[in-house]
């Protein structure tokens, strides 16, 4: 079994994402001395004092301007297990970032100045956070050292956060008070803060889950392409969901073809059942028609087949877009025309207003309920059920301007 | 799933999905651990029939070894071989002796990559980087766009979520595709262990040292090591505080050389 948990840092500019996170990394000893030493002099260089934020934001950009452009990953570990931690950029312009960063995630970390308290993306990444389903939250109060760790100070923006992330039906696991930068609560519990009874970060992370695929859900294999290899004809893809096995009846997903498993292949191996997960290949019984962006199901719980379907979409494009303009649908591998047919319900991702004065195109950062038309049947799931089809992108101009999770009625 | 499983399965898609887009792409082996555990990928993804060839962008400035084990194992393997290198560079004099590490990695790298990719035609191309070796990579994306003018832009990175990438590209040249970009070098050398893939003998100590990565010979220094089989290299990098690439002259030179070669288009 796996042993690593992957988790996104989230919030405001400036709130101490690198900061926690280079401290992460010290305390735990998990970068090399020569790391440090290089951002000791480029420190010097700048004539600034050293920064623990310089540990992750690599960019020269990055450190002249003390913020993070773009998202990075970086490793570290505890007796307990290793992690990921991914840096999510705090600027609202970098939010296609933040949200490239944290659709990786199994665990989010969101991270509130104490003095400035609850700003505009600190909402938006919650936000964020719940349309991406990610439920094992801490909250940090960082910068404690700034208001002189007074527990009322705590208790305040305790309770604002509290009240949005109530509107967005979030329950964060623990809300901790830390100085990222002197070190208190992260890795562990601290003198200055003895009114606070919770665990520091690191063991607060430790309880939590890897995500485990369920199992029990039924097959759904996407085909990935076809290869002919010593004049066989291997169908290639990744089991996105339950279980394929060898002499199984399958059927193909949109046109509903049906046929049935001869072998499963891997390199230099035959199988006789694939799980979640992998990639394989297998070889039919007939030789139907197969082509990329089939969905092979079972024959019992088949997917969803439509081409009308409701979802909420996250814009991450600086592109503006207007209902009825061409644009492709992408869902595992299922690529297809398709259009914004109307907006339903159309939202700012920060203050969870509602816009009300238009109704026919979505912008920069928005979030919106819309109805999607498609140019041809395709084969979903509500996200709740099975995420892999039940989340998808849209893209214009070959660019991803958009993230969508299907909700089925 | 365990972890070096679920490591090789992302992978494998990644590969696939390149091709799938692509076709006409080639992987970069620089005959190191890295790139030799993608090639193994490859030959996983494809069945042993690695639908395009392999790139050895040769500065000609190689350990010897380094050789032997490349064409050792390209008539082994059947590989697809091509080897590139900037003859006019070289004609010039361009080295090590008389030239500092940034010209020649430009010259005998970038461009001698900049020719390949216009002889061939080459949309997209595999290589074997991981986000652990240096904090510019950790910014990578899976794939990753390069203009014309062979640029990084990594202001203004393409998003990339649940496995949907940029798997078109219109103005840019061509794509850099990483399948490796979330293993470890520890990830790596257990996967070398596990599936038994021959690495070069550079790796491993004689005489008190060994070669951590493999670059071109007058810029890159041994580390001290008694690692001298795959469980002690294993058993060295988890006890180990040094960098990977420490070994390798040209990061040091100026503090923000990677990114300026990245950016400048070097793999």
């Amino acid at each position: 079994m796996k042993n690593y948990l992957k988790f996104v840092i989230v919030g405001h500019v400036d709130h101490g994402k690198s900061t926690l996170i280079g401290r992460l990394l010290f305390d735990t000893k998990s970068i090399p001395q020569s790391k440090i030493d290089e951002v000791k002099e480029v420190c010097e260089s700048l004539g600034k004092p050293f920064e623990f934020a310089y540990l992750m934001d690599y960019l020269e950009e990055e450190r002249e301007k003390n913020i993070t452009i773009d998202t990075t990953q970086t490793f570290f570990k505890t007796e307990k297990r290793d992690y990921v931690i991914i840096d999510a950029p705090g600027h609202k312009e970098f939010l296609k970032n933040m949200i490239t960063g944290s659709a990786l995630a199994e665990a989010a970390i969101l991270i509130i100045d104490a003095k400035e308290g609850v700003q505009e993306q600190t909402k938006r990444h919650a936000y964020i956070l719940q349309l991406l389903n990610l439920s094992q939250l801490i909250v940090v109060i960082n910068k404690m050292d700034l208001v002189n760790y007074k527990q009322q100070r705590f208790k305040e923006v305790k309770n604002e956060i509290l009240t949005h992330l109530d509107i967005l039906k979030l329950k964060p696991n623990y809300i901790i008070p830390i100085s990222a930068k002197e070190g208190d609560f992260v890795d562990k519990k601290s003198q200055k803060i003895e009114w606070y009874n919770g665990p520091a970060v690191l063991e607060a992370l430790d309880s939590f889950k890897p995500r485990v695929a369920p199992v029990n859900l039924p097959l759904r294999f996407p085909v990935q392409d076809i290869y002919e290899i010593d004049g066989e004809k291997i169908i290639v893809g990744r089991v996105e969901s339950g279980l394929i096995k060898q002499n199984q009846e399958i059927i193909f997903f949109p046109d509903g073809k049906k046929s049935k498993v001869k072998a499963i292949k891997k390199w230099r191996q035959e199988l006789a059942v694939a799980e979640t997960g992998h990639c394989v290949g297998i070889t039919l019984v007939d030789d139907i028609d197969v082509e990329r962006g089939q969905i092979i199901s079972e024959t019992e719980n088949r997917p969803h087949i439509t081409d009308k379907f409701t979802s909420t979409i996250f814009w991450m494009s600086r592109e503006s877009h207007k209902i009825n303009e061409p644009i492709t649908f992408k869902c595992v591998t299922q690529e297809i025309k398709a259009k914004i047919k109307k907006i339903h319900k159309l939202m700012d991702s920060s203050t969870l207003e509602t816009i009300k004065d238009r109704t026919d195109e979505i912008r920069e950062t928005e979030v919106a309920k819309v109805e999607i038309e498609t140019d041809k049947k395709i084969a979903i799931e509500d996200f709740s059920y099975i995420p892999e089809l039940g989340r998808f992108v849209l893209e214009k101009n070959d660019e991803i301007v958009a993230g969508g999770i299907i909700t089925l009625e | 799933m365990n972890h070096l499983d679920e490591l090789e399965n992302k992978s494998i898609y990644i590969i696939r999905e390149a091709y799938n887009r692509y076709q006409k792409i080639a992987q970069l082996w620089s005959i190191g651990k890295d790139s030799t555990t993608l090639l193994w990928l490859c030959r996983k993804a494809f069945f042993d029939k690695i639908p395009f060839p392999m790139v050895h962008i040769d500065t000609t400035f190689k350990f010897p070894a380094m050789y032997k084990f490349r064409d050792k194992y390209a008539k082994e393997w059947g590989l697809d071989l091509i080897v590139a290198s900037n003859q006019e560079a070289l004609q010039k004099g361009i080295g090590y002796k008389t030239h500092d590490a940034f010209t020649c990695s430009h010259e005998l790298k970038t461009v001698a990559l900049q020719q390949v990719i216009a002889k061939y035609g080459f949309k997209a191309l595999l290589l074997g980087i991981r986000r652990d070796e240096h904090g510019i990579r950790a910014k990578e994306r899976y794939f990753s766009p390069r203009n014309q003018e062979f640029k990084w832009n990594y202001h203004d990175q393409p998003p990339e979520l649940w496995d949907q990438y940029k798997t078109k590209a219109a103005a840019e040249t061509h794509l850099r595709v990483h399948p490796l970009l979330h293993w470890t070098e520890l990830d790596v050398w257990e996967y070398i262990k596990r599936e038994n893939i021959p690495v070069n003998e550079l790796y491993f100590a004689k005489n008190g040292q060994r070669y951590r990565s493999l670059g071109c010979m007058p810029i890159t220094k041994p580390i001290k090591s008694q690692a001298d089989t795959i469980d002690k290299i294993i058993e060295e990098l988890k006890n180990s505080t040094e960098a990977e690439r420490a070994g390798r002259a040209q990061d040091k030179e100026q503090m923000y050389t990677m990114q300026k070669l990245r950016s400048l288009g070097y793999m």
